[in-house]
Order: C-alpha cells, then structure tokens, then sequence
C-alpha cells in the first residue's frame, strides 16, 4: 500500500489507484461525473481537479487520473480548485439546463447564474455510457464521433445502433440520466440509440426477458448450446 | 533522377561518402551552365511548374548547351517564382518573379553574355558550407553584361541578417538528388557520431549546444534525449513533429521540400545517441509535396545502407517510417501525436508519466519537431562551442520565421536568436506596405499572442517573447497593420482552437467555444464591458483545467490582444465602432454623392440588392446612387467594384 | 468501391491495426469521400468496430462520410490569408454558391471547404481549387473562376 496525505490527512492506496478513488474511500468528497470505478480513468469533466504537491511543485490536476504515488500531498478544496470548479460546472450548466444533476451540484458549489447563452443539451459529454458499452459489456454500439464543439455521444452514422444489445448498462451508468429505456408488450427500446429489440420469451413461464439478439451475442461469444437461454434465469432457479 | 546512389551502391566508409562528395559537387558545379528554377510549394503556386516547362521545351528544340535543375524554397517566397543561373567563372545570378512568357529570355541573354536586368534579384560570389564551416568561391573571371548594380546576395535587406543553418540547402540543392546533400557536407556528421562519438558525448554536445526545441515549447533537446536513453527499454522510438500546423507557418514544409535529408541525418543521430531503432516521421496530410519528397529521400538513404541495419558499418540500426497526418490541429501535440500513430483518434492524454518513459505504445518516445531535428548534424560537424556561441543566454542558436501579412517582404527568414522585432519587419521585412502603420505581429500561432509596437525592440528569444504575452512557437510571424482589427483577430484564433479542439475537456471545449461566443458579439455590436472579465475568468480556466497546451495556451490571443489594445475592444463595446474597418456588422457603407458618377457598377454587384439610383446614359446625366442602409449586408462589393472611390466605409 | 479493392488497399498495409487512418485516406482519394458500405466492409475485415472506424471518420479533416462534388474548392483561411480578407472570398463564395462551408451545391457541382494555411501566405487570399492555387483573390473575382470549372 502506498502513503500519501489528502487535505493533511494520512491515506493508503494500492499501486495503479488513482487519488479519486482514494479520496472517495476515505470519505473526502470531490466532485466529479465522469468517473466509475467499473472503467478505466477518463477526465473529460474536469471537476475532480485538486492541487497536488509533488518535489515541492504544486499543480491542478484531475484526481481520477492521477496515480497515487508515495510522499505526494493532495489538495481538495483551495481556491484555485474551488474557482475551477464553480467555473466548469458553471459552463456544464450552460450546456445543460435542464439536467437535475446539474442544476443541484451548481447550487451546491455556489454558482448562481449561468452568465452564457443557455444551450438545449442533455449529454454533458462524460463519455460513461461508450466506456462502458466498450470495456464492459463488450458490445462497442456508440461512441463518441466529430471534434470539439461538434462532439456527441451516438450510433456510427447517427443511425440506429447496430450492436447494441439493450443490456441497459448505459442506461444505468449515464450521471444525468438521458439515456432511457423503455419496454412495450415483447419488445425493449434504448431510446436514445433508436434502438428496439424484440424480447425473447421464457419457455416455462412466458416472460419476456431478455432480447433475442442479446442472447443470441452472448451464445456467440461464450459458445454456449442453442438451447442455454430457453428458460429464463428465475426459472432454472 | 540522376546520382550515384541510384539502386547501387552501399555506403559503408568514408571514402564512400567522400566519392559521392565529389560526384555531387560535380552536380551541384557543373561545366556546363545550370539553370535551376525553385519548385517548393511557394514556387509552384506561382507558376514554377510552367516555368521549368517552358524552359525544357525551350532548351531541347534549340538543343541548347544548358543544364536544368529544380531546387526548393530560398525562403524569399514574394519574389517566386525564382531561377538561378549558375556558369563557371561568373557570378551565380538570381531572378524574381519570373513568368513562363520571359523564362527563355533569361536563358538567351545569358548566352550573350548579358542579364536581364528588371528581373534580377541578386548575384552572389561566395556560398556559405555551414556544415563544413567553409565557404565555396565562384572563382568569378567574366562578369555579364549589365550585373553592376545588382547588390550582392548578403546585401538584400531580406537576407543580410539572415544566418541560414536550418535552410541551409534550401534553393541551392536538387532535393531529390542526395549527391548533392553529401557534396555539401551531409552525413558527414552522421559519420562523425557514429563512428567517432558515445551515445552520452552526443547527447552531452547536444546539451552543451543549448539546442532548445523549434516546436514550440522549447525544451532543451538535450535533457530530453538524455532522459529517453535513461528509459529501460530495448524498443524505443524517435518521432519527428512534422503536423505543422499553426496557420501562417509553413517553415517545417521549406526544409522537408527543400531538404528532407536533413531530418533524416538528425533522427539517425539521435536514434543512436538515445538508443532507439525505429523511428517515424508525422507528416500534415496538408503537404503532398513534402511527404513525396521525404519517401524519396528515405527510400534513397536506404538503398544507400544510411538506414536500415548496420549503418555505415557501425552495428547501429535505425529505420524510419513516414505516417500521415489526417488533418487535425491537435495531433500536433506529442500525445495526441502518438495516438494518430497508434490509429486511434488525436486525444491527449496525461502527462504524468513523460513521453520518454513511456510514449508511442507505451514505450519510451522522443520527439522533436523538424527543425530541431535538421540542426543536430550541423551541431555534431561544427560543435556546441560553436552553436552555443550564436543567440542569446537563454535561446541559443538560430530560428526560421515565417514572415507573413502585412508586410513588404514576405517570405521565409532565419535568423539569430536575439534579433530584434523591429529588426524582422522593418530590416528584413522591408516595412508595411502601402504606407500604413505597423500596429502588432502575431507569433506563436494560435498558442501566441500579439505584439504591439511598444514593444517591438524586443529581442526574439523563448523566455522573452514569453515574458510579453506571447511565445516563440513554431516561428509564425503574423505582421499587422492599422487596417488589422485586434478583436477580429482574437475572434479567428478561437473560432480556429473550437474547431480544432479535440472536445474531450469541458474547460477547453466549452471555454474555447464560450469565448468564440463572446467574442462575436462584441464583433457585431452587442458587447458589455462586462464581457472583458468574462473573457479573462474563462481564459483563466481553459488554461488552467484543460489536459494539454491547446487548452492550456488557447486564451493566449484573446488575453494578450486585451492587454495591449483593451482600447480598441472599449471601442466595440461602448461606441459600436470598429476602428480598423474590419467587423462587418459595425460597418456603414456610404456612397458620396459628389464624388459618385452614377455608372451603376455598385448596384449590379450588391448582392443585397440595396443600392439604387439612376444611371448615367450617353444621352442623360444620372442621380448619384444611394445605398439603403436596412438592406446593405456590408460585404464591400461595392466598394471593391467602384472605379472612382466614391463608397466611404466607416 | 469493390470489395476486392477495400482488400489490397488492407492487405498493402498488412492489415496492420495501426494503419486504419492511412487505409481510410487511401480508400477516400479513391472514392472522394467514405461511403457507409465501405466503412462497414472495412470494420469486418480489420475486427475494427464500427463505432471506433466512425468516430476517426468524423475527426479528421482530411475524411468525409458526405459525398462531394465534382469540384472543390478549399479557401485559405490561415492567419495570413486571413488578415488579407480571405473570410470576405469565403462569404463571398457562400452567397454565389448558396451552401455553407463544409457542403455540397445541389448540382454536385462544387463543395466548399476550408482549410487552414497553404502555405502561399505571399499570394493571399488564396483559394484552392481541384489541386490548382488561385491567389490574390478578390470578391469581383469570383464569378469568372467559377465559371471555369464545369
């Protein structure tokens, strides 16, 4: 385990941690949207950014790509981090309003008003929802795609998402909750990816389950017998 | 193509290269009279190409007894499309803007002994080895007629302050001829490193040179590389930074046209003194001509045995591997470079581990950009005493500039570190052109800021330029008139940085873009003077939040225009004036009804249909066009189309 | 674009993981931009996703996923050209052209593009069309080069 102190407070963290995820253990809160700890590191939002004072030489960093190293001393709440922060949640919000989320860690870090034309955005850009579709579940249906302002989160071709498997990860990943899923009599739809499967059926007990193209991916990969997905998993327990 | 090294023959002693020496200043220096046209991009955008043809028509039909030879960029762009011709025992003479209509009329007067003189740029006696440290004298015996008053090559005002070490090939080499770059002392510093020198004395000489990167940042190569070879890894890489991709600066482009070898020699040192083996070359997508050039020229060096395995007999092997950029501003950062090169997309990424540790499939990666590369074999031959003795304390050495915008003399310039701006614009650069007034220049690119007068005695140097705002960045040097709007161009800079944001941070995606934002409104008349501290908090976050340096020094133009001319933005702000004439939205266009001969030409290009008024017959005198200011989009057509300056803008 | 010609495009960079830009400038200075087919061929036979093929397809200037048309024209707009005027060429463009930058006239007769430095900076405005410089370009000028181009 490796030394290092958050906020004069003494911590350990294993080799290859981040401090973020140090911090978070230790009860010091930082915050931050596009850090999970189920894919690697991004640092696209910028919020967990903290001073970090290594040799004598103090820089603002973010904290989630920071590997935790012996003898380093982390800063999370000095002015220089406290402005930042209120400055790019401040801009976050001005690119999604209307996100809940947002709205709340605005106030919290005591941004009043957005002094920027209001955007209609809903995707704060994290990148969560690709990360995982990617490391994850493997299914690798979106990603980001353009540069700069231009960037978005979408399908390739902007068209419906091919590989999506309508597992639901992203749904359940996305901070700001944009991503939806809904479903109607055999079919499921992951509504941002226009994506609508048709559910497969259990053989004992008539529910629908889970969607046949999922399964389908699933038999593929793991080389499981045609059959393996004919009863669902409540069934065969 | 002609040369020795043409599919046969292997490099392997010194006698070697000694021979293909000679049969290159046998090419370089031939009997016969050469006449050589340069064909760099700059050249052929003003008809070189239709130049040399018309010079190879002209000269099989007559089967006259002259030599043809392309040559690449001699830096004074303004004046191409530019032909030399070079005969034993006289002066080597320059032509300028040289047309296809009078090319043959420069060879047919020169063999009557005479030149033509409106043409003439310059002659020269003497050429400058600054790789050997020697000079090369024309031995000149006839004198055409009508040179006198030509002034001598050291005395044009463009080149007398120029000390050329980086283009010192440039137009005075075929660059697809490598016997001609041995003739003028190429690869013999790679002979020298690697058969006469350590690994650690090079890059000790290197360090003791105060070489400084020409990329930009300016790091002291030398430290870098001795940092790379301390790397524990037996693969390590060696990149070349050529996505150059500052706008207004194309200096990497005129070595890699003019003079792709020179890369190549500095990367092979380096490889041997950090102990890499592969290498690869990061050209912009932007630069067909460059890229041809440089896979000739490495295909050249390896059918010579210069690359490939067991250099020149010494065990060393190094191979190098040309990529292709695919347009995109930010691949220019070492980072996002290395991720181009490992096909994904060009995002940074962080820097806690360096490069050198761990870069280019996480091996240990130095990278350089060309022109830092293209001094290094001069280093090695003429020495760090030598090197470290020209530029300042803290900028040693010399820096190629691209002298561009309003300025008389534009074109290429490499000079001392420690030449002063004023010197660059007025003594090379010849002044502002139309008698306007000098008001800044730009350097640095996009990562730059701008000048002012005040302080144009500054001395060009990384840590003085810096100290004032701005950097020494690639060498783009955008000069700027009264007729420059200062807010227009902090507007151009970020609307450039917001495109070519890669888009992962939100402090520079949404800063850059906020900052566009703003930036046009105060363009078109609806700014706050509020919006001055605005632009100063968000600058203060793009640069301080963002992963890498084009967040990092994004806000540098629009801070630095706002230091040094916040009167000009006052004035867009508070009286909605421009005035430089520059934002349209703040313009007026007016027609003066006692100067306006009522020829109607306005009124036929307006695209706006906004102008009306009675033309002039034979038979009627007209009424004087009027302009209604409610339709008028300010687009200066009219202005353009009138012949008698009757439309006034305000 | 046959499949077979998508192959030896692959197969001449050895199918390396790596050489996916150079590939899709190579398949695209074939095609003059990258159709949706060929993409997806391209991930099939690299074990590429799509996702990832797109995402390097929409950052880069040099790839298109939009058709193009028979001429194009990229108008400087480096600093250099810039300071010179080089957006009132642009506007200019736009308003005979009747598209935006980036697209294609209805006709499929030219696609407006801008790019930034040539590296004329002398010769500024310049504008760039099917390969061949056009520079000290004025508004007035416009009409007559146009024309030039069928």
């Amino acid at each position: 385990m490796i030394p290092f102190v958050i906020d004069g407070q003494p911590v350990e963290g294993k080799e290859g941690g981040n401090v973020l995820e140090v911090a978070l253990d230790a009860g010091i809160e930082i915050p931050h949207l596009c850090y999970h700890e189920s894919v690697k590191s991004y640092g696209a939002c910028r919020l967990c950014l903290v001073e970090v004072v290594r040799r004598g030489k103090s820089r603002m960093t973010t904290s989630c790509t920071y590997p935790v190293m012996e003898g380093i001393e982390v800063l999370t709440r000095t002015e220089k981090v406290l402005r930042a922060r209120r400055m790019i949640i401040e801009l976050i919000l001005a690119m999604c309003p209307g996100d809940k989320l947002i709205q709340d860690m605005a106030k919290e870090m005591g941004v009043q008003e957005v002094r920027f034309k209001k955007e209609d955005k809903d995707c704060i850009l994290c990148g969560l929802c690709g990360r995982v579709c990617d490391e994850v579940v493997g299914a690798n249906a979106i990603q980001f795609a353009f540069r700069g302002d231009r960037r978005e989160m979408i399908p390739p071709f902007q068209g419906e998402a091919m590989s999506c498997i309508a597992c639901g990860a992203c749904v359940i990943v996305c901070p700001v909750d944009v991503i939806r899923m809904k479903e109607e009599g055999d079919e499921r739809t992951i509504v941002r990816w226009k994506r609508t499967l048709k559910m497969k059926q259990c053989k004992v007990c008539g529910n629908s389950f889970a969607p046949w193209f999922q399964l389908e991916k699933f038999k593929e990969k793991a080389k499981l017998p045609k059959d393996f997905f004919d009863v669902c998993y409540t069934c065969r327990t | 193509m002609r040369g020795v090294t043409e599919g046969k023959m292997k490099i392997r002693t010194k006698d070697d290269l000694e021979k293909i020496k000679e049969k290159g200043l046998e090419s370089l220096y031939p009997k016969t009279t050469k006449v050589s046209v340069g064909m760099a991009t700059c050249g052929l955008s003003t008809g070189a190409g239709k130049v040399y043809e018309v010079l190879q028509n002209g000269v099989e039909k007559a089967k006259l007894p002259i030599l043809l030879g392309q040559t690449g960029c001699i830096g004074f762009c303004q004046k191409e499309p530019v032909v030399d011709i070079l005969e034993p025992g006289k002066p080597r003479v320059f032509y300028q803007g040289v047309t296809p209509g009078r090319s043959m009329e420069l060879v047919q007067k020169w063999l009557d002994n005479k030149v033509v003189e409106d043409l003439l740029l310059c002659k020269m006696e003497r050429e400058d080895w600054i790789v050997e440290g020697t000079t090369k004298d024309y031995t000149v015996r006839h004198l055409p007629g009508g040179i006198d008053g030509t002034p001598h090559y050291h005395q044009v005002p463009f080149y007398s302050k120029q000390l050329k070490i980086a283009l010192r090939n440039c137009g005075f080499i075929n660059p697809d001829l490598m016997d001609e770059y041995i003739a003028r002392g190429g690869y013999f510093g790679l002979y020298q490193a690697l058969l006469g020198m350590k690994p650690e004395e090079i890059i000790e000489m290197v360090k003791r040179s105060g070489l400084r990167g020409r990329g930009g940042a300016g790091f002291y190569t030398g430290s870098k590389w001795e940092s790379c070879r301390r790397s524990k890894d037996d693969r390590k890489f060696v990149l070349c930074n050529a996505d150059e991709g500052d706008p207004g600066a194309y200096m990497d482009r005129s070595v890699l046209e003019g003079d792709p070898h020179s890369v190549i020699e500095g990367m092979i040192i380096g490889a041997y003194a950090i102990g890499a083996h592969e290498g690869f070359i990061y050209v912009r997508n932007e630069y067909p001509l460059a890229i041809q050039k440089l896979r000739i020229a490495i295909h050249q060096a390896e059918e010579a045995g210069l690359l490939g395995e067991n250099i020149l007999g010494s065990g060393f092997s190094f191979h190098v591997d040309l990529f292709r950029g695919g347009g995109a501003f930010v691949c220019g950062e070492s980072t996002a470079l290395m991720a181009s090169i490992e096909g994904k997309v060009g995002e940074p990424r962080a820097k806690h581990i360096h490069t050198t540790e761990s870069g280019l499939w996480d091996k240990p990666s130095n990278l350089n950009n060309v022109e830092t590369w293209n001094n290094v074999p001069v280093i090695i031959t003429r020495g760090a005493d030598w090197y470290s003795k020209i530029g300042t304390e803290g900028s040693k050495g010399t820096k190629v500039f691209s002298v561009v915008g309003k300025v008389n003399n534009t074109g290429l310039v490499e000079v001392p570190m420690g030449i002063t701006l004023r010197e660059i614009v007025y003594d090379i650069g010849g002044g502002i052109p139309d008698g306007k007034k000098f008001k800044a220049v730009q350097t640095g690119g996009p990562s730059g800021g701008c000048i002012p007068e005040s302080l144009i005695d500054l001395p060009v140097d990384f840590d003085r330029l810096t100290e004032a705002g701005s950097m020494m960045g690639s060498g783009g040097m955008i000069v700027m008139d009264e007729s420059t709007c200062m807010v227009d161009v902090a507007k151009y800079f970020m609307s450039f940085l917001k495109d070519e944001s890669c888009g992962k941070c939100t402090s520079c995606r949404e800063g850059t873009k906020r900052m566009h934002e703003i930036l046009n409104e105060i363009s078109e008349g609806r700014g706050k003077l509020e919006h001055l501290d605005l632009l100063e908090e968000l600058g203060w976050v793009t640069a301080e939040a963002s992963l890498c340096q084009l967040g990092g020094t994004a806000p540098n133009p629009v801070l630095s225009t706002i230091r040094y001319f916040r009167k000009e933005y006052e004035e867009h702000i508070v009286n909605k004036r421009c005035p430089a004439k520059v934002c349209q939205a703040l313009l007026h266009h007016r027609i003066l009804s006692n100067v306006c001969t009522s020829c109607g030409r306005c009124a036929k290009v307006c695209p706006a249909e906004a102008i009306t008024g009675k033309q002039r017959t034979k038979k009627e005198k007209g009424k004087p066009f009027k302009i209604d200011p409610k339709k008028c989009i300010h687009c200066g057509m009219c202005f353009e189309a009138c012949k008698f300056k009757a439309i006034e803008v305000e | 674009m046959e499949n077979s010609e998508v192959d030896t495009i692959i197969k001449q960079y050895k199918g390396k993981e790596s050489a996916i830009l150079a590939i899709l400038q190579d398949i695209q200075s074939k095609k003059k931009y990258l159709p949706k087919e060929i993409l997806e061929q391209v991930s099939q036979k690299m074990q590429i996703p799509v996702t990832h093929i797109f995402r390097l397809a929409t950052f880069y200037n040099a790839l298109s996923i939009k058709p193009r048309g028979r001429h194009k024209i990229d108008v400087c707009l480096g600093t250099a050209c810039h300071v010179r005027g080089g957006n009132k060429i642009i506007d200019k463009l736009k308003r005979d052209l009747g598209i935006p930058v980036g697209e294609t006239t209805k006709d499929k007769r030219f696609t407006l593009e801008s790019v930034r430095c040539v590296g004329c900076c002398s010769l500024g405005p310049v504008a760039v069309v099917d390969g061949d410089v056009y520079g000290r370009l004025t508004q007035d000028k416009i009409p007559a080069l146009l024309k030039e181009f069928k």
